[in-house]
C-alpha cells in the first residue's frame, strides 16, 4: 500500500510522544516559594525541628501549604511569596548557629514523577529574578604577587648560601640580580639554576655590573593564573554559601572571569558589597589571660602594644598590635588530622618571609597561646547618601597554643571536628581573595519584573500558537487541523526536551520557542502545497499525498539545516541571552522537523491509508 | 481557501530590474542612515547602567530627574518605559565609581526621594571592555553564519546560488539594521540574536525557492533560466507567502504581548521577515540569473539522487 507506515513507526511516535508528554508534565506544576533549612557542622534537621519551627510559624500566624522532611534537609512549601518572605523572618529566629536557611522556589511535582526523573525546566534569571555578575580576576596583580615571592625566595637562598650580590629585583615577569663581577654572578648563576629549576637565565653585562635575569616559565605563570582563579572562585562560593542563597551558579568563564548567578536573591546592593569584600587573615600572639581582656573589655584600657579583639562568640581577647603573619604570606592550606593526636588539624604553607619570621617569633614563645584574627572589609550601613559605609571587621576565629617552633609548614590544632578543621582550611584559603576582582558586567532582575516576564512570555505564546492554529485549520481545512496536532506535539516536544537537558529557559529562549512555532508549519506547508500541487496536475489523492511528502522532504532539509547552521553558530559564538535563543531554536527546528513530517505524516495515512479516496480535504484544489 | 489563485507563471524576473532599483535606494538608504545617524547602540556593546525601576504610583519623570540632578548625575537620561509607572534609567559611563556600587547608590537616592515607593526591577551594567567583547564577537558571530552558509548551499547547490543567497541576506541585514539607525531603536543584544535569526529566516526561504529551481532545472526541457526561474517562484510563491504569514502571526504577538524588553528583538524580526520574504524572490534569484546561473551548470550527475525520483 502507498500510504501506509509499518507497525513499528507507529508505535515508534506513540512512543515519543508518551516520552515527551511524560517529560513536559512537570512544568505544569506551579513553582513554590520555599524554605530550606539545612544543618551545618554535625546538626542534621529532624522531626523536633520540624514541630518547633511549625509551632513558631503558627504563632506568628503563617500556615505552610506543606513541610517536607528529608534526609539532609527541611522543606516549608508556601502559596505565595510574602508569606516566604514573613515566615522567614520567623525560621531566622527560631534557629540555632547549627543551622542554615535559604528562599528558592521549588516546583510541587508529584513524586511519582520526580520518582522517573520527571524536572521541570530550569527559569533564568529574567523569568525567576535575582543577580547575574560577571568577575574580572586582576592577572596582572596576581602575577605581581607571585613575582614578590618570587624575588623573596631567591633573595633568602641567595644569602642562605652566601652569595654575593648587590640587588635583586622583579622586572616584568623575571628576577634581575645585580652582581659586581661578571665571576660572582657566573658562580651564583650555578647555584641558584641548580635549586630554582624551571628558571630561564640570561646574562647581560653593563659598565663594571654583571646581571643575570631568571625568567620564570609560561608554564608556571600559567599555574600562577589558573590557581589565583581557583582561588578566588573557591572565595566567592564560600561567600555565597554564607549569604543562605539556594542554587547559586559560581562558574569560571574564559580564563580570566567568574561567573556568579544567584536567583532570587532580593538586596543586589549587599550581594555585590559581599562578593568584592577584601578579606584577609592574621596570626597574632596572644596578650596575658581572659581576666585581663574582661577587665580591659570593661575600662576601656589595655596594656601597652595590645589590641582587644573579640572571639566569635563574642569573647573578649587581648593580641599584640604588631601581628606575625598575614593571609597575604600564605601560600596554601588544608585540613587533615594531627600525626600525634589524631585530632582535626588545619596545616598552613607560608613563602618564605612569612615562614622566616613566624620560626622566629614561635621559636621565642613556646608554650604560649597564638590568635588566628579574620579580617574583612565590610559593608555596615550606609551614611545620608546611600553611599555605602566600609570598615574592618575583625574577630578571632581560632586560638591555639603554640607547641614547637615551626616555619614554612605549620599546623593549628584545638579545633572541634574535622568539619570545623575543614571550614577553617577553606576560610585560609578562601578568606581573602588571591587577586583584586572587579565586577565588569551585571545584571539584575527584581522578583516582580520576573513574573511579568514569565506572564508576558507564556501569553505571547498562547496568542502566537493560537493565531496560527485557526489559520491553519481555515486554509488547509482536514490537513491543517492534523498540522495543528503536529504543532501541539511539536511544543510538547521542545518543553520535554529542554526540562530533560535541564536547559535553562529564559525570555530570548521563549522568543526562540515562539519564532519555532512560526517556522515549525513551514514543513507543513511546505509539504500541503506539495499535494496540492500534485492533485491540480491530476494525479490521484494517495499518489498526491507520497509524492507531496517525497517531494517535499528535501527542501525541508535544505531549509531546516541551513536555519540550524545559523543557531549553532549563535550558540558558539554568543553569550548568554543569545545563547538561550540558539538553544531553543535549535531543538525547535529538529523536533519540528520529527513532529511535522513523521507526526503528520502517520496521522495522514491512518485518516485515509486504506482508503479509495476521491478528494482531499486541504482546500484550494478548484 | 487559497492566497493566491494562478495557473499562470508571473513574470518576476521581467519586473527585475524595477526591483534592483528598488533595493539598491533601500540599501543606500539603509547605509546612509547608518554612516549619517549611525546606530543607537544599547549598553550591550557600549558598556554603561540601566536601571528599571517601577513606582507604586505613576512616576513623576521631572522630579526624579530633579533627584539625580542634585545626586549629582545630571548626565543620567530618563524615560518612560512600558507603562506609566515604570521608569528606566541611563548612566553615564563613570571612570572614578565602579558601577556595582553606582546602581545602588542611585536606586538608594531615588527610594528615599519617595520613602520606598519604589522598587528595584532591573539593573544592567556592562563595563566597556565587555562592551566591545561582545560587539567583536556580534560581529564575528555575523560573519562566521554567513561564511558557514556560503559554503553549505556552494556544496549542495552550486556557487552562483550561494553568491545569490548571500547577497539576499547582506540585503536583508543592512535594511535591518538601518531601519534600526533610522529610527533610532536601540541596538542591543537581543537585537543582534534577531538579526541572526533573520539570516536564518531569509535563508530558509532562499532556499526554498533554490530547491524548487534546480528541480525546475533538471525536469523542464524546454525554456530559458529566466523563465525556469520565473515558474519556479510562482510554484513556490504561495509557500512563501503562507509561510511568511504565520510567522509573522506569532511575530505579531510577540510584539504586542511579549513585554517592552523583547519589542526591540520583535522588531528586528519583522522586518526582516518582510525584507526576507521579499529578497527571496527578487534578489536571491536575481543575482543568481546575473551570475549567468543555468541549466547546464546543474545538470551535470551530481550526486544528488535523492532528489531525482525517476524510475
Amino acid at each position: 500500500m502507498l500510504n501506509q507506515y509499518p507497525m513499528w513507526k507507529n508505535v515508534l511516535i506513540a512512543v515519543v510522544m508518551f516520552f515527551g508528554a511524560l517529560y513536559a508534565l512537570p512544568n505544569i506544576y506551579s513553582q513554590d516559594p520555599v524554605i530550606e533549612v539545612t544543618g551545618t557542622r554535625n546538626a542534621t534537621v529532624s522531626d523536633a525541628l520540624q514541630a518547633q519551627l511549625e509551632a513558631a510559624l503558627k504563632n506568628n500566624g503563617i500556615t505552610p501549604k506543606r513541610v517536607e522532611l528529608s534526609r539532609d534537609k527541611l522543606q516549608f512549601r508556601f502559596e505565595k511569596p510574602e508569606e516566604q518572605l514573613k515566615a522567614q523572618d520567623v525560621v531566622a529566629k527560631g534557629l540555632s548557629g547549627d543551622f542554615t536557611h535559604a528562599m528558592t522556589l521549588s516546583p510541587d511535582v508529584p513524586t511519582w514523577l520526580s520518582g522517573v526523573g520527571g524536572k521541570p525546566m530550569n527559569l533564568g534569571l529574567d523569568l525567576r529574578g535575582g543577580i547575574h555578575v560577571l568577575i574580572d580576576v586582576d592577572m596582572d596583580a596576581a602575577i605581581e604577587k607571585a613575582m614578590e615571592v618570587q624575588v623573596a625566595n631567591l633573595r633568602e637562598f641567595m644569602r642562605n648560601e652566601k652569595i654575593r650580590y648587590v640587588t635583586v629585583k622583579s622586572v616584568s615577569t623575571a628576577v634581575e640580580v645585580r652582581f659586581r663581577s661578571v665571576d660572582d654572578r657566573n658562580a651564583a648563576q650555578v647555584k641558584v639554576a641548580n635549586e630554582f629549576r624551571t628558571l630561564v637565565f640570561t646574562d647581560r653585562e653593563e659598565g663594571p655590573n654583571a646581571f643575570f635575569s631568571a625568567q620564570v616559565s609560561d608554564a608556571e605563570l600559567r599555574e600562577v593564573r589558573k590557581s589565583a582563579l581557583q582561588q578566588n572562585i573557591t572565595t566567592l562560593r564560600n561567600r555565597v554559601n554564607a549569604l543562605g542563597v539556594a542554587e547559586p551558579v559560581i562558574q569560571q568563564q574564559g580564563d580570566r572571569r567568574i561567573v556568579v548567578e544567584l536567583p532570587g536573591v532580593q538586596d543586589p546592593g549587599k550581594v555585590k558589597d559581599l562578593l568584592s569584600a577584601t578579606a584577609t587573615l592574621e596570626y597574632r600572639l596572644v596578650v596575658g589571660d581572659l581576666q585581663q581582656a574582661r577587665d580591659a573589655e570593661k575600662s576601656g584600657r589595655v596594656p601597652a602594644g595590645s589590641r582587644l579583639y573579640k572571639e566569635r562568640d563574642g569573647t573578649p581577647i587581648l593580641l599584640k598590635r604588631q601581628f606575625i603573619v598575614t593571609g597575604d604570606q600564605m601560600t596554601s592550606a588544608s585540613s587533615g588530622f594531627d600525626q600525634q593526636g589524631g585530632s582535626p588539624a588545619v596545616f598552613v604553607n607560608l613563602d618564605s618571609k612569612g615562614a622566616r619570621r613566624m620560626r622566629n617569633v614561635t621559636t621565642e614563645n613556646v608554650g604560649k597561646p597564638m590568635a588566628v584574627v579574620f579580617k574583612e572589609k565590610r559593608t555596615v550601613g550606609r551614611d545620608e547618601n546611600g553611599k555605602p559605609i566600609k570598615k574592618w571587621v575583625e574577630e578571632v576565629i581560632n586560638v591555639a597554643t603554640i607547641r614547637e617552633p615551626f616555619g614554612r609548614r605549620f599546623q593549628t590544632t584545638g579545633l572541634d571536628s574535622p568539619a570545623e578543621a575543614h571550614n577553617l582550611a577553606l576560610l585560609l584559603k578562601a578568606g581573602a581573595l588571591a587577586a583584586p576582582i572587579d565586577i565588569v558586567e551585571e545584571r539584575t532582575i527584581g522578583p516582580s519584573l520576573g513574573q511579568d516576564n514569565i506572564d508576558q512570555g507564556f501569553t505571547s505564546v498562547m496568542v502566537g500558537f493560537a493565531l496560527v492554529l485557526v489559520f491553519m485549520a481555515f486554509y488547509y481545512r482536514k490537513f491543517g487541523l492534523v498540522a495543528n496536532v503536529a504543532l501541539a506535539a511539536n511544543l510538547v516536544l521542545i518543553v520535554a526536551v529542554l526540562s530533560i537537558i535541564q536547559a535553562t529557559l529564559t525570555l530570548p529562549g521563549i522568543a526562540g520557542i515562539v519564532l519555532t512555532v512560526g517556522m515549525a508549519v513551514d514543513a507543513n506547508v511546505l509539504i500541503f502545497e506539495r499535494i496540492r500541487e500534485e492533485m491540480r496536475v491530476g494525479s490521484t489523492p494517495q499518489a498526491s499525498i507520497h509524492a507531496g511528502y517525497e517531494k517535499a522532504f528535501i527542501t525541508i532539509m535544505d531549509a531546516n539545516i541551513t536555519t540550524l547552521i545559523a543557531a549553532i553558530v549563535l550558540f558558539s559564538v554568543g553569550s548568554g541571552p543569545v545563547r538561550g535563543f540558539a538553544v531553543t531554536l535549535a531543538i525547535g527546528i529538529v523536533t519540528s522537523m520529527f513532529t511535522a513530517i513523521v507526526g503528520t505524516r502517520a496521522i495522514i495515512n491512518i485518516m485515509h491509508g486504506r482508503k479509495r479516496l476521491k478528494t482531499l480535504s486541504i482546500g484550494g484544489l478548484n | 481557501m487559497q492566497l493566491l489563485k494562478t495557473n499562470s507563471v508571473i513574470d518576476f524576473m521581467g519586473k527585475r530590474n524595477v526591483a534592483m532599483i528598488f533595493s539598491a535606494i533601500l540599501l543606500l538608504g539603509a547605509v546612509g542612515s547608518i554612516v549619517t545617524r549611525g546606530l543607537s547602540m544599547g549598553i550591550d556593546f557600549t558598556g554603561g547602567t540601566l536601571i528599571e525601576v517601577g513606582y507604586t504610583q505613576d512616576a513623576n519623570l521631572p522630579s526624579i530627574r530633579e533627584t539625580l540632578v542634585q545626586g549629582g548625575h545630571g548626565d543620567a537620561s530618563v524615560q518612560q518605559f512600558g507603562t506609566a509607572k515604570d521608569v528606566l534609567i541611563r548612566l553615564a559611563k563613570s571612570e572614578e565609581q565602579s558601577s556595582s556600587t553606582l546602581s545602588n547608590e542611585v536606586f538608594g537616592m531615588l527610594s528615599k526621594a519617595v520613602n520606598g515607593q519604589v522598587e528595584l526591577r532591573r539593573v544592567e551594567f556592562v563595563g566597556p571592555q565587555v562592551g566591545d567583547e561582545l560587539t567583536e564577537d556580534g560581529f564575528l558571530a555575523v560573519l562566521v553564519a554567513l561564511m558557514a552558509i556560503l559554503i553549505y548551499v556552494a556544496l549542495r547547490f552550486e556557487w552562483r546560488f550561494a553568491v545569490g543567497s548571500v547577497v539576499a541576506l547582506i540585503h536583508d541585514v543592512t535594511i535591518t539594521i538601518g531601519l534600526f539607525s533610522l529610527l533610532q531603536i536601540e541596538f542591543d543584544l537581543p537585537v543582534l540574536a534577531a538579526v541572526l535569526a533573520v539570516i536564518g529566516y531569509s535563508l530558509n526561504d532562499t532556499i526554498v525557492v533554490f530547491d524548487r529551481v534546480r528541480e525546475n532545472f533538471r525536469k523542464m526541457r524546454k525554456g530559458t533560466s529566466e523563465s525556469i526561474i520565473n515558474s519556479s517562484l510562482t510554484q513556490t510563491l504561495s509557500r512563501t507567502l503562507m509561510t511568511s504569514l504565520t510567522t509573522i502571526l506569532v511575530l505579531l504577538a510577540l510584539f504586542f504581548l511579549g513585554g517592552e524588553i523583547i519589542h526591540g528583538f520583535a522588531f528586528a524580526l519583522l522586518v526582516g521577515v518582510f525584507v526576507g520574504t521579499y529578497s527571496s524572490i527578487y534578489v536571491a534569484s536575481t543575482a543568481a540569473l546575473m551570475l549567468g546561473v543555468s541549466k547546464e551548470d546543474l545538470m551535470p550527475v551530481q550526486k544528488e539522487n535523492v532528489v531525482d525520483d525517476r524510475p
